[in-house]
């Protein structure tokens, strides 16, 4: 699927929930199903910074693009990072820089989009970012 | 008057939030306003709006006499012995910076200790951090039993001839636990040493009279007395206030000016330089009005006790949840409850108890050495105000319940 299809299929997934519990039961499963992460990666320089949980990412790049491993201690967060690190891994670097990860508000979180919300979706975006 | 009555003054509480009623628990970081000064609030800034102090011309005067009048309400509020010891901030921790710049700039010198406790809010560990690195002295910090209460029998211990001031909180924003502050002062005066105490969230719950603890400062803010955002009080002995320097210039802390030297007002002018929140510091007299209002309710006095009773049996009879700060005695903690859930992050909950309508705090509470010392990222905090009911304790754990079944 292509950076926009992975997208559009999240809006649509998102698209089925009326209440805001249903979107955070599904973003706990997401949490549960993200692969796990190695302990020995869990280090000081992949702990995102700005968020009241820790949340942890990884970036390696593979003929010329880009794919993200990631983990958290709070579930729901690890909920989001998994949405974010689907969507974006496998794609190049330039499609990253060139995206404006709209589609976040567009499922309803717009709220954890906030710069000075402590759990810090923003602080993900920028690092996943950093990595371009 | 009864609890339905308080509520009535609070047009807030009838809010609702993702389409749920809002179930307000989080008032130990800032509480709501009543009517009451929401209208003094509104009547300054339409009617009576001019700077202070200064300026002969009749709206001024209306305004001094506002902002002088809401220092008499204070004084009398802390039983204070004379107005002068009354200086507006704009909140507490705007006045325990004060103490820790003028009260350490006159008093503190480099091999010399200051004494904070471990349950103490960042604003009341990190300016006397600051003061010590400007003035290399070192911060002593008394720990705590292991509920994080103070033990008297261990500040005894740890102050000697080089303490120049111990600094402890009146009640803890984390535990809830009310200190035994009076016969803390009495330790520390006996070795000659001052006293502050952050009042940030005892003012609220406790009836404070700074003679009879005989602390020399008092410190709080307004914001959590039901009071304007932006307002504060830093209470300190006269003794002290007039042997310590200015801590800002400028404005009406000034008696002469001149290019060879500047003479200063006298207090409470001396610590108030710049323009004062004078369309905000009054609100205080109406929320002190109210809190006397509501501290003489049986009524609510019966809620809280509710409240606090279930909440107790609640945590108590739940193997999954860990509460912190658990009293040896009843009247011993104020109806405010931080507490963990194994294999749940704090985060968590507060996000999926926002979704059901419940506000509560989430982290680390301002006291990152408070979770060292209790070994936890974070915890989460409900904390009651004199509007909130039973009927709304038992929905937050009912909702707690429901949080806790979606997250293990």
């Amino acid at each position: 699927m292509s950076l926009e299809e992975k997208k559009q299929q999240i809006i649509e997934d998102f698209g089925q929930f009326d209440e805001w519990l249903d979107k955070y039961e599904y973003l706990i499963e997401l949490g549960k199903g993200l692969e796990a992460f190695p302990e020995e990666k869990k280090t000081e320089d992949r702990l995102i910074k700005g968020c009241q949980s820790r949340v942890w990412l990884d970036c390696e790049e593979r003929d010329g693009r880009l794919w993200f491993t990631a983990d958290s201690d709070a579930i729901i967060t690890k909920g989001i990072i998994s949405l974010l690190i689907d969507v974006y891994s496998g794609c190049t670097p330039g499609e990253i820089a060139g995206d404006d990860f709209g589609f976040i508000a567009e499922i309803g979180l717009r709220d954890n989009l906030s710069p000075t919300r402590a759990n810090g979706l923003v602080s993900m975006i920028e690092t996943l970012k950093s990595y371009v | 008057m009864t609890v339905k009555e308080v509520r009535e003054q609070f047009p807030i509480l009838d809010t609702t939030v993702y389409g749920k009623p809002l179930v307000y628990l989080d008032n130990a970081a800032t509480a709501q306003r009543p009517e009451s000064v929401v209208a003094v609030w509104n009547a300054l800034v339409r009617g009576c709006n001019a700077n202070i102090h200064r300026a002969v011309h009749k709206l001024a005067a209306q305004a001094t006499d506002e902002f002088e009048n809401t220092r008499n309400s204070v004084r009398e509020f802390l039983n204070a012995e004379n107005r002068e010891e009354i200086i507006f901030t704009s909140g507490a921790t705007a006045s325990i910076n004060l103490v820790t710049f003028s009260f350490g700039e006159a008093f503190v010198h480099e091999g010399d200790e200051v004494i904070v406790s471990e349950a103490e809010h960042h604003s009341n560990i990190v300016p006397w951090q600051l003061l010590c690195q400007r003035k290399g002295a070192s911060l002593k910090v008394l720990e705590t039993d292991e509920n994080g209460a103070i033990i008297p029998e261990k500040l005894e211990i740890l102050l000697s001839e080089k303490t120049k001031i111990v600094a402890i909180s009146h009640i803890s924003n984390v535990l809830g636990l009310i200190n035994p502050v009076k016969e803390l002062v009495s330790i520390c005066h006996k070795h000659g040493i001052p006293v502050l105490v952050d009042g940030a969230q005892g003012i609220v719950h406790e009836t404070v009279d700074v003679q009879d603890l005989d602390c020399d400062f008092y410190a709080f803010s307004g914001h959590k007395l039901y009071a304007a955002t932006g307002t504060g009080v830093l209470y300190g002995k006269k003794k002290w206030l007039d042997k310590m320097p200015p801590f800002m210039g400028g404005g009406e802390m000034i008696h002469t000016v001149s290019f060879s030297g500047t003479t200063y007002a006298p207090l409470p002018a001396k610590f108030e330089a710049g323009t004062q929140n004078l369309n905000a510091t009054p609100t205080l007299v109406p929320a002190i009005d109210f809190v006397k209002s509501v501290r003489v309710s049986k009524d609510v006095e019966a809620e809280q006790n509710a409240i606090t009773e279930y909440l107790m049996d609640v945590f108590a009879q739940d193997a999954r949840i860990k509460l912190y700060g658990v009293p040896r005695r009843t009247g011993e903690k104020i109806p405010l409850f931080s507490f963990s859930v194994e294999g749940a992050h704090h985060e968590d909950i507060a996000l999926l108890l926002d979704k059901m309508g419940i506000a509560v705090r989430s982290g680390q509470m301002c006291a990152e050495p408070l979770m060292d010392r209790f070994k936890t990222t974070g915890m989460v905090r409900v904390s009651f105000a004199p509007y909130n009911t039973l009927e709304e304790a038992k929905s937050f754990v009912k909702c707690l319940y429901g949080a806790i079944d979606m997250l293990l």
